[in-house]
């Protein structure tokens, strides 16, 4: 057990004061904005919660929500299982593995404007080499054009993205497994299958928590990859929460119902986080 | 259940650049009775957990055969062996019941499921898990979970040997004597080949009938507990058995008296002509401490130090440059001007740290 | 001794056509690349007229007009900055927060942790405007502290969460015996322990560099020009004439370059780093 000593607090200040100012400040601009309304001139009043029930009630925001939950749904359908198939097939000694991890983490440090830059160019059927691809062999492709061939392109552009961070996780996970695991499953005469479902999936529970709980969350934050791909088009077919917001905050400087869906979105996450991080730890009854 | 023979079986791991290392295990050949309890000491990289993994067939020999009932399984894969293997940590599958571990090597092999049910209910009576049984396995305790590994070792039928590689690393202390004991039944009851990998020598010598003592990729006695304690085939086993371990003292020979730093001991053998720098092996409980001139053989000596430990003491005396230490019963009063006496049944003689064998007529013939 | 080489254990011993699963994953992010750096070395002329799978006619001029024109290359002076900023700021108060969260129990340690962590959830477009407005009010804007410290709102919890998972592995005999052979807190932080949780440091400095690094909206939001990010500069080369291709993918190929040298320092930590942190 850990000691008892108040005197830690010490050393949590800086940290507390830091967060304190880049957070706690702009969130009380931002709760402070919501619940009033400005005719211009630095001049506010009390609305109450009129912004909230407007925000909660507009087809705009239900709409940018499911495009939001559609999204992070389609990503981590397809990122998780993909992550947990290459992780499992990837050396686990000798030179190549440094090789691997290197070229795999590289899409991860890419500015994210730079990543919607060259998805945009990639799938220009002109200049691109997917675009230009798929227009040989005849199929109409048109991500600015086309509402599914735009949202193709955007999952296509995070599983490029993003995959790679849950590989490193569950690769992570998969090395640290000591080899008396797999012994002990060979002498017992365990199938593949067997050795996934027995040693390997219960051993990566805790990365693969983390991958799931970062992949929700930055796949249900996402603004600039798509936001230079496709500026939200075509139409409003990929504009996310996020980009409805800058919209709306910098755009239309809909202060009042900006800060409204701010706090709602950020409350929505929270949400979401915690019932992933509860189901996925359901039966620790013991933790380790 | 078999007899596993190994036959000139050497190994070298690879390293690298493909280039052979040293031998972690040199040639070799050894029988192991089907049914008996054997144990594997030595210290940690004496290439005893090596010879384990060939066994169980994790590492294939670069040398020499292995033959289970007299057929050669050495490129086999461990789950073709039928054999079981408990680890230094416990391995237990965490997602599942104590019940499902010990069903789970039976399910992967498509045992029949009332045959499965029958079996583990056996194992789990016979390890005294009964109780755990529906109990998720993590959540037991580091003995309990070796049990549950040796579990899945007995379960099937067709087990032709168990391997132990220090079971009882990870077990409190208190427990370690339970959990021996528990395996000791479960041998009897069972009758498996049982193969004990430990650098204990308490463990080893309470749990085999016959120990196999190794030093640096080499066997260097295999005997009963008995015959290792008296009479150890090299300086070594004779330092590494006993606590504390047997006395080594540098020596000259000549015929029937060895001479230790200037003093001479006799001896029952005759050996002929001098041999210098032999050794001469004493076991502490065969060296008597006595008063000076009490007995004409007895070495002058200088008590440097009394270690108390319950019913007996350890005295650390100073026979020149050496230090030979005694066993005396607590309570004996020690001589005012000491003097060791060893008792010439139990000297050995030891050439280049092998022992030599006396020679067979006794008196002189030449 | 338990290392054996020989035996490879059940992932190893499949034949290996199962590295064709990862083989294909690195093709499908590779490609991409190339294709940005095929039209780096092209000229605007040659992306549009012809489309070939490698340059034609190989040229740097893309890569010479941004190394020369101050206001393209001071992009990239601008990010190293407040990247380097950030991360020195976050790790300089994470350390203590983690050290005193592995170490010890305090008044409302459980739910600092929790709200800590929150605040990496809390998406960037929610700030945007607070900060832009909170640092007007302190005279920031455009300024490379502001970005610095803005990011340091992801990148604390972050830090203090790997940091927290690397430090208590590290059993706590070792702090007490330090204390009782003399050494001070600081001494013993920077001499003993500091070394021991080295990979969880350099793991902690990877994330904030990469977010940091990464990141844009807010970076775009709070500069003007003299703290202008790269990947803001890069809106430039759209102009009414259109867009200058050839430059475009070169500055984006240079972004990368920063990346890929800090994975190539961190890259035997990369697969245990990432198991990291508590859970």
């Amino acid at each position: 057990m850990k000691p008892l000593n108040n005197r830690a607090w010490f050393l949590v200040t800086p940290v507390l004061l830091l967060v304190a100012f880049s957070a706690v400040i702009p969130l009380m601009t931002v709760v402070n904005y919501s619940v009033q309304d400005s005719f211009g001139n630095n001049e506010f009043f009390w609305v109450g919660t009129e912004w909230f029930e407007e925000v909660l009630r507009s087809e705009r925001f239900h709409k940018a929500l499911m495009r939001n939950l559609t999204f992070s749904a389609i990503v981590l359908a397809i990122e998780i299982p993909l992550g947990i198939a290459i992780a499992l097939c990837m050396p686990t000694r000798g030179p190549w593995v440094s090789v691997c991890l290197v070229l795999m983490a590289m899409p991860l440090l890419i500015p994210w404007n730079v990543v919607g830059t060259i998805w945009q160019i990639f799938g220009r059927v002109d200049i691109g080499l997917l675009g230009h691809t798929l227009a040989e062999f005849g199929i109409d492709y048109n991500y600015s054009q086309n509402v599914v061939d735009a949202w193709i392109t955007v999952v296509m552009m995070d599983v490029w993205h993003w995959t790679s961070l849950v590989v490193l996780l569950c690769y992570s996970g998969l090395v640290a497994i000591p080899e008396m695991y797999y012994q002990a499953a060979r002498i017992d005469g365990a199938s593949r299958w067997a050795i996934f479902r027995a040693i390997q999936l219960p051993r990566m529970k805790r990365v693969l928590l983390i991958a799931v709980l970062l992949r929700f969350m930055d796949s249900f934050m996402i603004y600039t990859e798509p936001f230079v791909l496709t500026g939200g088009g075509p139409g409003n077919a990929t504009t996310f929460l996020s980009i409805d917001l800058v919209q709306m905050a910098v755009g239309q400087f809909d202060i009042g119902p900006a800060a409204a869906m701010s706090l709602i979105y950020f409350l929505i996450i929270l949400a979401l986080s915690w019932v992933f991080y509860s189901v996925m730890t359901r039966d620790d009854d013991q933790g380790n | 259940m078999a007899s596993i023979i190994m036959d000139s079986v050497a190994h070298r791991y690879t390293s690298k650049g493909e280039q052979m290392q040293e031998y972690a295990l040199k040639p070799l050949n050894l029988e192991w009775v089907d049914g008996g309890a054997y144990a594997l000491l030595g210290p940690s990289g004496c290439g005893k957990t090596t010879l384990l993994n060939i066994i169980s067939g994790i590492i294939i020999p670069t040398e020499g055969r292995v033959l289970f009932d007299g057929e050669n399984i050495t490129q086999l894969p461990p789950q073709q062996r039928n054999i079981a293997q408990v680890f230094q940590f416990p391995v237990i599958y965490d997602t599942m019941t104590v019940a499902q571990n010990l069903e789970f090597p039976l399910r992967n092999r498509k045992v029949p499921l009332q045959e499965r049910q029958q079996r583990v209910e056996e194992i789990l009576e016979l390890l005294e898990l009964t109780e755990f049984a529906d109990q998720k396995a993590r959540n037991l305790n580091a003995d309990s979970k070796q049990k549950i590994s040796l579990g899945r070792g007995l379960v099937r039928t067709d087990t032709n040997a168990v391997l132990f590689d220090e079971p009882l690393t990870v077990i409190d202390p208190a427990l370690k004597w339970q959990l021996r004991a528990q395996l000791k039944k479960a041998h009897q009851q069972v009758g498996h080949t049982m193969i004990y990998v430990t650098h204990d020598q308490t463990e080893a010598l309470t749990f085999a009938d016959k120990v196999v003592v190794m030093l640096e990729g080499e066997v260097l006695q295999v005997g009963t507990p008995q015959e290792l304690f008296d009479s150890p085939a090299h300086t070594f086993v004779g330092r590494f058995i006993g606590s504390p371990g047997m006395n080594v003292l540098p020596c000259s020979v000549q015929e029937n008296k060895a001479e230790i730093d200037g003093q001479q001991v006799l001896l029952n053998h005759d050996y002929g002509r001098p041999k210098i720098s032999w050794e001469l092996g004493i076991r502490p409980e065969n060296v008597r401490l006595v008063e000076q001139h009490s007995d004409q053989s007895a070495l002058p000596v200088s008590i440097a130090r009394i270690d108390d430990i319950g019913r007996q003491k350890i005295v650390h005396t100073a026979l020149g440059n050496h230090t030979v230490h005694v066993i005396v019963k607590e309570g004996t009063r020690l001589p005012a001007r000491p003097a060791v006496l060893f008792d010439p049944g139990h000297v050995h003689l030891y050439d280049d740290a092998v022992l030599v064998s006396p020679p067979a007529a006794t008196g002189s013939d030449h | 001794m338990r290392a054996n080489p020989t035996s490879k254990g059940i992932r190893a011993s499949n034949v290996p056509w199962r590295y064709i699963v990862p083989a294909l994953y690195i093709l499908f992010l590779m490609v991409p690349l190339y294709w940005l750096l095929n039209m780096s070395f092209k000229t605007n002329q040659e992306i549009l007229s012809t489309f070939s799978l490698w340059p034609q006619q190989f040229t740097l001029e893309n890569y010479l007009l941004i190394l020369s024109d101050p206001s393209w290359y001071n992009g990239y002076i601008n990010s190293t900055i407040y990247v380097v900023l950030n991360t020195v700021i976050s790790l300089a108060v994470a350390l203590p927060a983690a050290y005193a969260f592995s170490r010890y129990r305090f008044l409302g340690d459980k739910h600092l942790f929790f709200w800590l962590l929150t605040n990496r959830m809390a998406p960037p477009a929610v700030f945007v405007l607070p900060f832009f407005q909170l640092y007007s009010a302190f005279g920031l804007i455009d300024t490379h502290i502001a970005v610095a410290l803005a990011h340091c709102l992801f990148n604390v919890p972050l830090a203090v969460w790997i940091l927290e998972g690397s430090m208590s592995g590290i059993p706590r005999e070792i702090d007490e015996t330090a204390y009782i052979d003399g050494y001070s807190f600081p001494q013993f932080f920077f001499k003993l322990f500091a070394p021991l949780i080295g990979s969880g440091i350099g793991i902690a400095a990877f994330f904030c560099f990469m977010f940091s690094w990464v990141e844009l909206l807010i970076a775009r939001t709070l500069t003007v020009t003299e703290a202008k990010p790269i990947a803001a500069v890069m809106t430039r080369t759209v102009s009414a004439s259109g867009v200058d291709w050839g430059v475009l993918t070169a500055a984006g190929a240079l972004t990368i370059i920063p990346g890929a040298v800090v994975i190539y320092f961190v890259r035997n930590h990369i697969a245990k780093g990432f198991a990291l942190g508590r859970v």
